[in-house]
This record gives C-alpha cells, structure tokens and sequence, in this order.
C-alpha cells in the first residue's frame, strides 16, 4: 500500500518526467561549465591543482545550490496553482489528498534531483584534478583528463537522451558531444583571442 | 448486522490518478473487492465516473476516504445492496 501510495504520488503529478528533464538539463549545465572552467585553466596553463579544485567545488556547490533552490520554487509555485486549479474544478479541499501531500514532497524531490545532478557531473569531471593533486600519475595531464571525462559524461547525457526519445543512442551522444566540442573550441578562440 | 455488498457511487476524480490506478488503489481496500469504473463525462480537469463496488462486507467511510485521498469527491450513492445477518438455528 505504501509503495502504490508513492506510486500514486509519483504519477499524479508527473514528478518522474519533470526530475528527469531536470536531471538531465541541470546536469548537462553543470557538466559543460565544468567543461568550460576546465579548459579555461587548461589553455591558461594553469599549474595551481589546488586552486583549480577549489574554484570547480566552489561551483559545483553554486550549481548545487541554484539548482536546488529554483527547481524548490518554481515546482512549488506550479504546484499550488495546478492545486487550485484541481480544487475548483471539483469545489472541494484537497489538502488531505495525494494532491496535498504532491504540493509539499514533490518540489523537494524534484529540487533535490535539480541540485544533485549539476554536483554529481562536476565531482566526476574534477577526479583526475584530484586524483593528480594527490601524487596519482595520469596517462595524460590532469586537465586534459578532466576535458576528456567531461566529453564522456557529456556523450552518456546525450545517449541517455536518445533512450528516453527513443532514438538512436549514438547519434544523440554525438549531437550532445558537438555541442561540448563547439564550447571547447569557442573557448580556446576566445583565450587566444584575449589571452585568458 | 446488515452487510454492503454492493455499492454504486457517482464519484468526480480528478485526470489523474487514471482510471486503472483509481479504481486498482479501491480494489486493494479488501481482497475479496470486485470494482468497476465507468468514466461516463471527460471535462478539462475532471472526470465524471461510476463506480460500482461488489464486495462481502463494504466499508463506505474507508472507501470514501480512499476516493477523497486520491482527490476525487462522491457526489452521491446512487444505488445500495445490502443483506442482513442470517440467523441459522
């Protein structure tokens, strides 16, 4: 029973979909400006590990943290109108329902979701920065490991994508992926150009 | 004690949950619960439905309160069937 309660709460308000829109719009913010900073020190040949880590955590909280709040606020306002909406329509209270209990647990959900997923993608792409602070030896130089996890969790959100769309996988991670190649070089043009 | 086994109730739900969710979570009140669900009117928001409930011994207040938890309100009990306890001698 509880379990089809969750269900329920779930489904009338179509939380999935909305976290996993989130999930991946929030996620692909937070993997790409991970992406960006790290070239940005990588073409700046930057040398402080340190203080690179410090300013992509320092982000990734930000992300974490701009995620959460608006998804909170927004869902929450979406919610009480659709909530006032449903109790004209029926000219009853719906406090007591699932409709009352969706109003207050599903923007927490969908808040959580927004702001985990950016600090999930940037902890992932900051590893090999870490790995590399720590005395860890890398086949390649910390950032350029970093740029090429940034590709891969880029290309993973755009085949996820293609799942959910139900089309070809490869095709929408490399949709995904040119868009990160097209960052890539639009920052590398603008650090010759300006000297970054 | 007189015993509901059979109630049909004229009940204003909201879209969702859907029918099939609306009428499962009312079946699962009881394991002997028979439910029918009839959308009989489709309006931007809700949905105008019958639902008829066979059952051994029906709760109305537990399957009010299910139908009011789920967001849908009855709007009127529009046909009862209920037997009374025999007494064998």
């Amino acid at each position: 029973m509880i379990e089809n309660k969750k269900y329920i709460l779930l489904h009338i308000s179509r939380a999935k979909a909305i976290a996993r829109r989130y999930f991946v719009t929030n996620g692909f913010d937070g993997a790409l400006t991970m992406l960006g900073m790290v070239t940005g020190f990588h073409i700046s040949g930057m040398q402080e590990l340190t203080t690179a880590i410090s300013a992509c955590v320092g982000a990734s909280i930000a992300l974490f943290v701009s995620g959460s709040c608006s998804a909170y606020l927004s869902e929450k306002a979406e919610r009480e109108k659709e909530l006032q909406e449903i109790e004209q329509a029926l000219v009853s209270e719906l406090k007591e329902s699932y409709y009352g209990e969706a109003k207050l647990f599903i923007p927490i959900f969908v808040a959580l979701v927004n702001g985990l997923s950016p600090l999930l993608f940037s902890l992932v792409i900051i590893i090999p920065i870490f790995l590399a602070e720590h005395g860890y030896l890398l086949p390649l130089p910390p950032f350029i490991c970093s740029i090429v996890v940034a590709l891969v969790c880029i290309f993973l959100l755009g085949v996820f994508l293609g799942r959910i769309s139900k089309k070809f996988w490869l095709w929408s991670g490399i949709s995904t992926l040119l868009i990160a190649l097209v960052t890539i070089a639009v920052i590398i043009f603008l650090g010759g150009t300006y000297d970054i | 004690m007189a015993k509901t086994i059979r109630l049909v109730l004229d009940v204003l739900k909201p879209h969702q949950p859907n029918a099939l969710d609306f009428a499962s979570t009312l079946a699962e009140i009881d394991t002997d619960f028979r439910v029918k669900l009839t959308v009989t009117e489709v309006d931007k928001k809700t949905e105008s439905t019958i639902i008829i409930i066979e059952g051994s011994n029906i709760n109305f207040t537990e399957i009010k309160n299910s139908i009011e938890k789920m967001g849908a309100s009855v709007h009127s009990i529009d046909e009862v069937e209920i037997v009374g306890d025999i007494q064998e001698e």
